[in-house]
């Protein structure tokens, strides 16, 4: 979402999860569908997913929060997540990573000031096999090393 | 011209789109014509971007492709492999659940018939539902996910349970770091996956059918998404499975990102829309699962390996393994490792043959230090316990686990008292809160840990205390197998945590 794009009114946050209503389990999958529109899961979305399912506000409120994907506010353009699990460390990946954070000159789960980029750690892409590996957007990426993190990062506008 | 470039996102992740594209286009101006078929992997990780272009000799293979290999490999100049199925490291290997995998084109429902898809459904169909279950259990199937619970009882139980609905959920959230054997077969075979939850949904009673797939595997969930609208519509799944009485259908639900989802009652409460947290046990799942009813939860590997066995028989399939450990591993094998990937072979074979014979070592070249077997919660094993065959209780005998059967390799230059550290961290930022011994208990480790690390001798005591509470006093295996890689790290490795006052001594 644009960060002057106008705040997701009731209407339009209702018009998203409304029809997932009959599905059997429906808050996850209202949830993606909600941060999908507008990368993040607004507080406006709260009131409105539990007057469809019924839920008390902290109900919803504590599965928004129990969940590392949903975001409360919006994150940069582009959002990078570094692996951070054993066989990317074994690979190097903690070096990687921590190098990665001080180029941008962020800490994990900050975003760089141009608002290209946000840095996450994550917990195994399956890439194990030919770590270390990273994700930028929903594209993953595997032997990663100095020259290949800076081309991604050129690529994020970081 | 036909020529395989894989679609795994392992592939991807190393190039195999860009190589892919720069043959079509290098093909087209060069008016040579080639057919491209997107596979799923072979395993052979180290080799991908991994090309087969099909010859006289069959398929044959080069690896790793780059694009500026493209023009020399159409012009057939290009260095290869010789016969893919050839190279050691597939040769040595007994593919059941893999079988197909990297063979075919994962979306191509006819190929996958024409390569034993489907036959095992069809047996199933045609046998009553006693012999379906007994059929499951005379394999001696037991859960690949990492409990090792044989899969034919879960199965029984929920058989025998009565109920207006009763479910079959596919537990795909593999988060544990070295394991990508779920996300392999969901890319490279998906179909073998919604055969296995139709032979399920048929042996027990169930009509209804979820994936509960991690939301880090944006591929998998687009080929299984693909795979179950293909299998719909050409009637595998529906109101009449491939024409008979019996109805399943399925849909895949993604995860939110927590690794606790992978524990069966926590993925069941986020699959309701709850907060993942664990349940306690009793009730089974097995008798009061989703939404309260008879479920069957199997991981992926355990279900996608169901149509083998009904295709070729439960003692076919039994034949294979050693002492209470039948048929075959899916090892993952991951980390500094010379060739990584995924080898599928009979249990029994031993660790030490793994990571020096079949992975050839580490990528490094330098000694090997360690091997996590069985992701996060998994113990690290010294190369002294290299001898340990591949199986459940020979793995429990030597203070380990198989797990989901993904092994980390690590050299010399890891520090095991920071992966245990790592442990209890990961431990912490993961635990779903339930109970005290894992929500408390793996902050003051990492706390404790920092004290050895400090040169508080008397923090080792300490430490040893707080593992022997978590492991006897967590809900789940999150808490309870955590103590498994910060234990082992300790004793295995005393060097690492000797304190700095020792060794200023």
């Amino acid at each position: 979402m644009h960060p002057n794009a106008p705040a997701p009114t009731t209407e339009d946050i209702r018009a998203i999860a409304a029809p997932l209503a009959s599905l059997e389990g429906p808050l996850l999958p209202m949830l993606h569908a909600v941060q999908e529109a507008y990368g993040h899961v607004p507080e406006a979305a709260v009131p409105v997913l539990s007057d469809i399912l019924n839920l008390g506000r902290a109900e919803v409120h504590g599965v928004i929060s129990f969940y590392h994907d949903f975001r409360k506010a919006p994150a940069g353009k582009h959002i990078l997540k570094i692996c951070r699990a054993e066989a990317c460390q074994a690979m190097g990946g903690n070096g990687l990573a921590q190098a990665t954070l001080d180029k941008l000159g962020i800490d994990w789960h900050g975003t760089t000031p141009n608002g290209a980029v946000t840095v996450e750690p994550v917990y195994c892409l399956g890439m194990c096999a030919c770590a270390p590996a990273a994700m930028l957007d929903d594209k993953v990426v595997a032997r990663l090393d100095d020259a290949r993190m800076d081309r991604l990062l050129k690529e994020a506008g970081a | 011209m036909k020529i395989w470039v894989p679609m795994d996102s392992a592939a991807k992740a190393v190039g195999a789109d860009e190589v892919a594209r720069s043959i079509a286009e290098t093909a087209a101006s060069r008016g040579i014509d080639v057919q491209i078929i997107r596979n799923g992997s072979r395993g052979m990780i180290w080799l991908e971007p991994l090309v087969e272009v099909e010859t006289d000799q069959g398929r044959v293979g080069f690896g790793p492709v780059s694009v500026e290999d493209v023009p020399a490999l159409l012009e057939g100049t290009l260095p290869g492999l010789g016969p893919v199925e050839q190279i050691p490291f597939f040769a040595r290997q007994t593919r059941l659940t893999f079988a197909r995998c990297g063979v075919i084109d994962p979306l191509d429902l006819d190929d996958y018939q024409a390569h034993g898809g489907l036959a095992g459904l069809r047996r199933a169909i045609a046998m009553p539902r006693e012999d379906i279950v007994t059929e499951v259990t005379d394999s001696g199937l037991r859960g690949r996910g990492g409990a090792g619970f044989p899969t034919g009882i879960k199965w029984k139980t929920v058989m025998q349970a009565e109920a207006d609905q009763k479910y079959i959920v596919c537990n795909a959230d593999e988060g544990d770091s070295g394991t990508f054997a779920d996300r392999m077969i969901m890319e490279g075979d998906p179909f073998t996956l919604i055969e296995g939850m139709a032979i399920a949904g048929i042996g027990v009673g169930a009509t209804r059918g979820y994936v509960y797939l991690r939301s880090e595997y944006p591929d998998a969930i687009k080929v299984m998404n693909a795979a179950v609208a293909i299998a719909r519509d050409r009637g595998v799944l529906g109101p009449r499975v491939l024409g008979s009485d019996h109805a399943f259908d399925m849909e895949i639900r993604m995860g939110a990102g927590a690794y606790v989802c992978g524990e069966e009652t926590s993925l069941l409460n986020s699959l309701e829309g709850k907060r993942g947290v664990v349940r306690a046990k009793p009730p089974l799942p097995a008798l009061e699962g989703f939404l309260g009813k008879p479920t069957v939860v199997n991981n992926v590997i355990s279900l996608a390996t169901v149509p083998v066995i009904f295709e070729k028989g439960a003692a076919h399939y039994a034949d294979f393994g050693v002492n209470r450990s039948r048929g075959t591993a899916t090892l993952q094998i991951a980390g500094n490792v010379r060739q990584g990937g995924l080898f599928e072979c009979a249990f029994g074979i031993t660790l030490g043959e793994v990571v020096n014979d079949i992975a050839g070592g580490t990528a490094s070249g330098r000694p090997v230090k360690a091997v996590q077997v069985g992701g996060p919660l998994g113990a690290y094993m010294p190369i002294q316990k290299f001898d340990t065959p591949m199986g459940y209780e020979e793995f429990d005998q030597k203070g380990g686990l198989i797990g989901h059967a993904g092994m980390v390799v690590f050299d010399d230059s890891a520090d095991m008292l920071q992966m245990a550290r790592f442990a209890m961290e990961f431990c912490a930022v993961e635990s779903c809160g339930k109970c005290t011994p894992c929500r408390i208990g793996a902050v003051r480790g990492v706390e404790t840990i920092d004290r050895i690390a400090a040169g508080d001798a008397a923090a080792t005591e300490l430490l040893t205390d707080l593992c022997e509470t978590m492991k006897d006093g967590s809900l789940c295996a999150l808490g309870g197998f955590t103590p498994f890689p910060v234990m082992s790290a300790l004793q295995g490795f005393p060097d690492d945590f000797a304190t700095q006052k020792e060794a200023a001594e």
